[in-house]
Formats: C-alpha cells, structure tokens, sequence
C-alpha cells in the first residue's frame, strides 16, 4: 500500500477538505534539536495549511558503529556496548545477545539464572511502559505531572539495578551461560516490595489519566495503524499487538522459562495511540503477576554455567538469531561467527528502528501537534534506531 | 459524563500536592549536595588499583599480567610491565606495572577489567564527584592516581573485599605453612646429612663421589 | 477600629492629599491610585511565579526553587535580574515600531482593565456606570497585541502561532462575555461596584447571597473560569505558546525586558479576569459569613484572587494540552450554547424570585439547575462523539 493510497482515506475530523482553495505547501523539517523527538530524529514534513501531505524520518544523528565495532571486539567485550543500544532497557539488551551467543556456542543457563534473567526483564519492562506513559503525557502537555509520577516509580526500580548489577542503566549484568553475579542480600525483599507497591501507582495513574477527556480527545482515532499494514511492514510490540494481532514472543517462542508463567497478552482493536497507551499499561499489570510469582519462586543455585568460558571464548563456527520480546518490541541478534575470537557479523534488528518504517503512513492527514503525540506512541529510543 | 475524568485527574494532583507535606513518599527530592543518596554497595563507577599495606607501591597487587588491557571493550588502558619482579603477599616474585594508565574518558565502567583479573588487582571504585577544570591531563589516571589501599577497598566494598581478604589470608596460610613444611624437610635433610656424614678425613672426596649422600640444593622459595 | 482597618488605604490617601495644595489634588489622587494598583498588582505578580513553580513542584513530587532566599523567596528578584540583563535583540528583518509596541499595546490595556474592579469597600479607583462594558473593551484589544507580535517578527512560524492564538482568544471572548451577562441581566446594571452591592445580605442570617451559590451563577462561574483560562493561553489552552511542535509561539523573537513585558502581560490578564470573576461571582469584597465582618474587605477581595489563580494553577500541573481545533469546537459547540442556556435559566430564577410557597428555594434551585444539565450532558455526549467511543474494552488472547 503505498502512501498515496492511504492519504484518501485520512479525514479524521469530518471537516470539508479546502480542495477548492489552492495552498501552498509548506516544508518543516521538525528536529533534529527537538524537545518532543525523543532524541535526536529529523523528520521532514510537507505541509497542507494544518494537514501533512509527506513525512520523511530522517535518522542516522547517533549512528556509533556499534556492529562495526562488534566485528572488531570479542564477544564478551559487546556486551557492555548492548546497553547502549536501547538504554532505556539495558537488561533486555543484554538478554536478547546473551540469547543469541548461548544459540551459537549451545550453553545451557541454570535455572536460578533464567529465573533472575525472567525477573529483569520484567522489571525492565515496567521501567519502559511507565516511562513511555510519562513521556507521551509529556508531549501532550501535561506539564510533566505524569513524568514526575512516572520516574519517582522508576527510581525504585534503577535502586534495585544498581544494587544487583552496579550501575543503575548500563548494566552488563548478563553472560553467556547465565548472569555475572548473584543477587545481593536482601535484594528479593527490596524486590518484592518494589513490586508489592506498583498496583498503587498503576491505580493512581488510571485514575489521574485514563479517563481524562483531554487525553481521549487527542488520542482516539490518531494515528490509526490497520492490521495488515502493521504485519506487513513487520511491525512488532505492543503496537502490534495495538491494531490486534495476536504476537507475542514470551508466548510464541517460549524462550527462557516464560512457559511457567501465567500471564495474558491485552490485545486492542483500533490500533489508534490510545490503544497503544492502554496497551502498555496492561501489559505493565500482566508483568506484575509474572514477577510475584517469579519472586516467590526463584530456585538456589549457581547462576552461571560452569562450562562457559570469561576469556578466549571462541563459538564454533555457524551462525545464529535470537530474538526476544523487548518492552519495544521483537529485539534480536544475528550472529556469525568462523571460530575465531571475533563474530564474524554481528546484526541488531532493532525493534524500534522497524516500528519507525510507518510513520509516514500512521501521520498522513493529521495536523503537525498529532505527529508529536504519535511519534510518542511508536515509542522509539534512538539508540536503538542509529545503534 | 463530560469533565469527570478531569475532576478525578485533579482530586489525584490535590492528594499529591498535600501528600508531599505529609508523606515521605510523595516528596522525593534530595536535596545534593546538603543531602546525599546512601551509597549502594555494588554500584561502581571508575576501576582503581588495590594495595595491601601501606606503602603503595611495594604492597600493589598488579602483576602486570595485561589481561586486563587486553579484555577492555574500549581499550583504555595502557600498561608497560617492569624490567625487576618484586615479590606479592605470598612471597613469589612477580612483575609490576612500570606504567598503568587508565583514560577514563574512554573509560564506560563496564567492569569487564575486574571480572578477568586473576589477582584482584584492579577493582571498581564508586567515587563519581571527580570534576576538574583541566579537560586533558586530568582525564588520565597514572598509577600514583589509581592505587589506593586495601582499608579503602574495605570501605566501600565491605563484603566483596571481606572475601578476598579471608581467601587472600587462607592462600597466605597455607603457602606459610607449606614453606614452614619444606622449610622443616630441608631442615631435618640437612639435619640428616650432617649427622649422617662419617668422622672420616678423606670423606670430603669420599662425599663428592657418594651416591647415596645427599647433594646440598639451593634454598627454594616459594 | 476594624472599620478603620476596612478603609485605611482611602483614609491614607485622603491624608496625603489634604497635605497638598488644591490646584494639584486631582492629579495627584490620579497618580497615588495608579501607583498603589501598580505596585500591588506588580508584586502579586511577582508573587504568583514564586507559588505557581512551588505548587507545581510540589504537585509534581519534587521541591520548587528554594535557593535564592529562604524558601525561595527572593526568586522572582533573580528572575527579574536576569530579564533585565539580557540583550536587547530585534531581528533585522522586523518590523521594528511595530515589534516595540506589541509589549506595550499588551500592558497599557490590561492596566486600564484593573482601573474598574472595586478591591473593596468603596475603593474602586474609577466608578464608571458601564464599567463591565468598559473592562471586556479594554481586554479585547489586549489580542491585538498578540497578533502584532507574530507579525512584526516577519518569522513564518511565529505569524502561524499568533494567528492560532488570535483565533483562540476571539473563540472565547464570546463565551466570557455571554457568562457575565447572566449576572448582569440578573442584577441589573454594569456597574460592577454595584454589582458587588447586589451580593450583600445573608440569606437565613448565615448564607451569603453571592451568585455563585445559584444554580445559573456556578455554571456561570465555571464557563467565565474556563473561558478565562483560554483568555489568559494558560493550560490546558496554552498551545500558542507552549508550541511544542511548530517550535515558536508568537513571542519568540522577543529578548530581555519585552518577553517579560508579554510575561507580565499574561500574568495581568489572568488577575484582572479572577478579580472580575470574583466580583460577579464570588461576592467581590463581602465576607462568605456574617461573624467574619470584621476582616477588611479588601483582604477578603485578595483572599479570594489568591484562591482563584490556584485553581488555575491546579488546572494547569494536571490536564494535557488541547488541540487546536478540538479547542474551537469546544468554544463555539459547548462553552457558547451552554452560556445561552444559562441565560435562559438566570431569567428562570430571576422571574421565580416572586415564588412564595415553603421550599420555594429548593424548587427554583432544582428547576434551574435541570435548565442547564440537561443541556451539557447532551452537548457533552455530543462532544465527546457517544459513550461507545470513550468507553473501551480490551480482550485478551487466549
């Protein structure tokens, strides 16, 4: 489908199109310095009076080479570099690579590691779904009210990265065969408590946003994805689970030990920001009951394969992927490697960089303060965009 | 009906904005520097080298081995070993580092340097209020910068340091008692070869051309 | 003796005119009550940014300035210092009378515009007859200033902003005004210190009569707040300046003291709209119980400005943004139908005054107050496109 296409169908509002009034277009280009691009992301608009005709995403301002320097760096020397990636949810990060090694070179994780690996993750995914919230409350306007809320919650939760790992967003907590070094003393409690205290904030947040008319106003009916554009242009995360595709990596693949765990994945049925934001929210509440039952469960044990080696550690040759369900979306690693200390190619399929491809199509017909709010929704790092 | 959203919206502000007279939860600002966060024990900013005793640079635990440089993600550090050995805490004579320079503007506290070191050497350091006016000198760290002691490490690392000094003093120990051991055998073999000897006076050649007597080694250290 | 204390700036300033010779006594009353509204007005200001960066702070978890001062008091003297310092630029392509002017022609109307509010017992500084037609004509040509602004800075985005700024404040004029007229149809006169006469008296010896506490007057007042905080661009209908996306609003080519000119402008629009608020609706300067008399009335005419613009500042730290044309259709297809419907129901009460029968006042209460539910909560479903659209259901898969 391409945009032309889609751009008849754009009238949201029901107002008379000014065809008869001739225009002229007017080219913004919004960014790279931005206070509402979530980093640094151009995007050039064409516009028509209010309406947006044309929208390129122009990326690349924070391109590192990160894959160039893989090639040159040995596997364990990335992974500190994968927390750079998307650095909102390094734990993730690391994860998905450490994921993706253990394929190639056919580790086996303890059980106790997985288990502490599953509960990372799921507090990563609540750093990430409660920040998006805040941050798409902030480029409404809101003035940082939500922000704050959300980042006074966030805090409890780098407090307890920064007491398990050493660093509270550049973790380099995971290797390959398990994670780097068992939980402190006293974290489960701290943990336990942290997750004990989260439905309270959820509540609040419901109550201070989910039925405010301002927010339904400006996010029902924007940026409206259909189903089959969305599976077609590979788009994955809760924006695709927003326009109701049923995807979701912890069930497909059941990587890691998610199998154990009852959880439910919210599936919505417009596709619009709206349904992304609630999404995320649900999803943020279904993470909950993962990480009780993980906490409450969590075996002894060693937390790292006695067979994986820290230095000279050199895979058989062959290639692998592996993929897991990032707070943004479907994160995977592809590696090759010939047998030498070296990957041989190192791949990033970065979720956000993917989700990002639609924009265009999301954004045709809107005015230029719906861009913002939907360019929030997709819910991008750019990090992970440039890597 | 229209507005009740924001009116619950607004009673959720109002207990907030009351809150944070009333809760300690609802006002999370620290007020650095009058106030500081209590520091974590695992958090770790920048590596430094450990020392044990007093004097720097005799009781520096780098041997100098590279490992370290090697593994490094960004490469930031620069070693030139020793062309001397002095001996470590259990008495073997090793290398030193002639030069350790860490460039911590390269420098992402990755902790990759302190997971490779087999001598628990160089480890993290959780001082983060390291600002200077000078953007290019200061930024490289030289070993006098780099060592600090091993009452330091304790400080700041409690549990860690407690286990490397409980494993360090074991490994002490037994090289103390395995030297005691050899020292006693080569006492008692020496013992045994002074009383073994025959009061004869051609036994100086008669020695030298004995099999069975034991020859003098060296005295070995361990 | 509390009599005295209600009168003292009127009975001060009869003392220092007495001290003059005659021949400059009107021109010096003139300037005594010019400078006496200016410096109050001026330290009000100064005194709403300090609370309104704390209350959001405090609002939003996290300490406002305290640094500069104890409790961060003298903050708005740092923030003066710092406009006062700063260079002068006017961009060479400007307009640059024009580009002068625009603060001025901001200043000099809401000025006038604070020259009929009556602060308290007999403290009006002019007594005009037509003093509500006098106000709302002096406040609408403050948006003149707005559009001079954006268009002398010859800056395409910035002309795009004042124009959406303009439209926005003439959409709620309409609304603004149409809410006071109730309360002129009901009290007969423009004056507004009569007006505020018109509100004395306790009903049952204890109920205040003031016009916020009938049905048409607190839907009035919450029209005329609404349409006030659009007046005013503040949140939730600050789109115009806080342009997060065009980048500029229509003062962005502004340095130095002129954007703290536009800065106080604002400011001075929200006070004299809350003091009319106040006045039409919150009783003016008469105390809310008969036992508190005795506190001067002008206090009484701050306390409740003070407690005005904290709702506006409450509004501000808790609801997100409005689009621009969902905030004209809010104007023109809620906010003006609902103030004719309380016109309609202020004509109710006021021909039911005659009502005589045991309850009559719960009767004209609940008769009025379905004269204008009914209507919002139709013109709200409206609004808000049906209760299907906002109330949504989300499945799980299985």
């Amino acid at each position: 489908m391409s945009a032309t296409d889609l751009a008849a169908n754009y009238n949201t509002t029901g107002k008379p199109d000014s065809a008869d009034i001739q225009s002229d277009v007017l080219e913004v280009a919004m960014g790279p310095h931005h206070p509402s691009t979530h980093g640094v992301f151009r995007m050039d608009v064409a516009l028509e009076g209010e309406r947006i005709i044309k929208l390129k995403p122009v990326f690349g301002y924070l391109h590192r080479n990160h894959e160039k320097i893989a090639e040159n760096t040995s596997y364990l020397a990335s992974m500190p570099y994968t927390d750079r990636l998307d650095y909102f949810c390094s734990m993730t990060n690391n994860w998905a690579y450490a994921l993706s090694v253990e394929n190639l070179a056919g580790l086996q994780v303890p059980e106790r590691a997985e288990y502490i690996r599953v509960i990372t993750a799921e507090l990563t995914r609540l750093l990430n779904h409660t920040c998006l919230v805040g941050f798409l409350l902030q480029d409404m306007g809101a003035l940082g009210t939500p922000l704050m809320y959300a980042f006074r919650e966030r805090e409890k939760i780098l407090d307890l990265f920064e007491a398990l790992s050493g660093s509270r967003m550049m973790c380099n907590y995971m290797r390959f065969g398990g994670c780097r070094c068992d939980l402190p003393a006293g974290w489960l409690e701290q943990a336990k408590l942290v997750v004990a205290n989260y439905p309270r904030f959820l509540d609040e947040f419901e109550r201070l946003l989910s039925e405010n008319e301002i927010l339904i106003a400006r996010t029902q009916g924007v940026g409206v994805l259909p189903r089959e554009l969305a599976v077609n242009a590979s788009v994955t995360g809760p924006m695709l689970r927003a326009c109701g595709v049923n995807y979701d990596i912890r069930k497909v693949d059941n990587y890691g030990i998610y199998d154990r765990f009852e959880f439910r994945v919210p599936l919505g049925d417009h596709g619009d920001v709206f349904d992304r934001y609630m999404i995320r929210v649900l999803e943020m509440r279904e993470s909950l009951k993962i990480l009780n039952k993980a906490l409450a469960e969590i075996p002894d044990g060693p937390v790292i394969d006695p067979k994986a080696k820290l230095r000279g550690f050199r895979p058989k040759a062959g290639e692998a992927y592996g993929r897991i369900e990032a707070p943004k979306g479907e994160l995977g690693f592809y590696l090759i490697s010939d047998g030498g200390p070296n990957p041989y190619r190192y791949r990033v399929r970065p979720p956000s960089l993917i989700n990002l491809t639609i924009l265009e199509d999301m954004c045709l017909g809107h005015t230029v303060a719906d861009v913002v709010v939907i360019l929030g929704s997709v819910d991008i790092v750019l990090g992970e965009v440039d890597r | 009906m229209l507005g009740t959203g924001i009116i619950k919206g607004l009673a959720e502000t109002a207990r907030n904005f009351i809150g944070s007279y009333t809760d300690p939860e609802r006002l999370v600002t620290v007020e650095y520097p009058d106030q500081k966060l209590p520091a974590k024990e695992n958090a770790r900013n920048f590596p430094f080298l450990v020392f044990d005793g007093d004097d720097w640079e005799k009781g520096l635990r780098c041997v100098a081995c590279q490992i370290c440089e090697k593994e490094c993600p960004p490469q930031c550090i620069y070693i030139e070993k020793s062309k001397d050995k002095k001996p470590d805490h259990l008495g073997k004579p090793q290398f030193y580092p002639a030069i350790f320079n860490i460039d911590v503007s390269v420098c992402m506290s990755c902790q990759i340097c302190v997971e490779v070191c087999p001598f628990e050497a160089i480890k993290m350091d959780t001082a983060f209020e390291l600002s200077t006016g000078d953007r290019f000198d200061a930024l490289l760290l030289r070993k006098d910068h780099l060592a600090k002691s091993n009452d330091y490490y304790n400080s700041i690392h409690p549990t860690e340091a407690g286990e490397i000094d409980a494993r360090r003093a074991e490994e002490r120990a037994k090289a103390e008692a395995k030297a005691k051991a050899d020292a006693e055998a080569k006492a008692k073999a020496a013992a045994a070869a002074v009383t073994e000897k025959p009061p004869d006076p051609t036994a100086a050649t008669a020695q030298k051309t004995n099999p069975d007597a034991p020859s003098p080694e060296p005295p070995k250290a361990n | 003796m509390f009599e005295t204390l209600d009168q003292i700036f009127i009975l001060l300033k009869q003392g220092v005119l007495g001290l003059l010779p005659q021949g400059i006594r009107p021109l010096a009353s003139c300037l005594l009550t010019v400078s006496a509204v200016f410096s109050v007005f001026g330290l009000l200001f100064a005194v709403t940014t300090l609370v309104e960066r704390k209350a959001l702070g405090r609002i939003q978890n996290r300490l406002g300035p305290n640094r500069v001062g104890p409790f961060g008091l003298l903050q708005p003297v740092a923030d003066g210092i710092k406009m006062l310092t700063k260079e002068n630029i006017v961009p060479r392509a400007a307009d640059r009378l024009v580009h002068f002017l625009a603060p001025v022609v901001l200043i000099v109307p809401v000025a006038l515009a604070f020259s009929v509010l009556p602060y308290g017992r007999n403290m009006v500084p002019v007594e005009l007859d037509a003093g509500l037609l006098f106000f709302f004509a002096v406040g609408a040509s403050t948006e003149l200033a707005v559009f001079m602004a954006g268009w002398s800075s010859r800056n395409k985005y910035a002309l795009l902003g004042a124009m959406r700024g303009i439209a926005q404040m003439i959409s709620y004029e309409i609304p603004l005004v149409l809410s006071t007229l109730a309360v002129v149809m009901v009290a007969g006169t423009l004056s507004l210190p009569q007006i505020v006469s018109a509100q004395g008296g306790y009903l049952f010896g204890w109920i205040p009569q003031w016009h916020v506490l009938t049905p048409w007057g607190l839907a009035g007042f919450v029209l005329f707040l609404i349409a006030a905080t659009a007046e005013s661009n503040r949140a939730p209908f600050d789109l115009p300046e806080a342009e997060s996306e065009l980048v500029a609003g229509y003062f962005t080519e502004y340095s130095g003291f002129k954007f703290a000119l536009f800065f106080l402008g604002e400011y001075w629009g929200l006070f004299a709209v809350s003091g009319l608020a106040v006045t039409f609706f919150l009783g003016g300067w008469h105390a809310p119980l008969p036992m508190l008399q005795w506190v001067p009335s002008w206090l009484w005419f701050f306390g409740k400005l003070l407690f005005l613009l904290s709702l506006f500042i409450w509004v501000r730290g808790t609801v997100p943004r409005l689009r621009t044309d969902q905030l004209m259709n809010y104007a023109w297809k809620f906010l003006l139908p609902l103030t004719l419907v309380n016109l309609v129901a202020a004509a109710a009460w006021h021909y039911s005054r005659s009502w005589d029968f045991p309850a009559a006042l719960l009767w004209r209460w609940l008769a009025c107050a379905a004269i204008i539910a009914i209507p919002y909560v139709l013109l709200g479903a409206a609004l808000g496109g049906g209760r299907q659209k906002t109330q949504r259901i989300y499945r799980y898969a299985d």
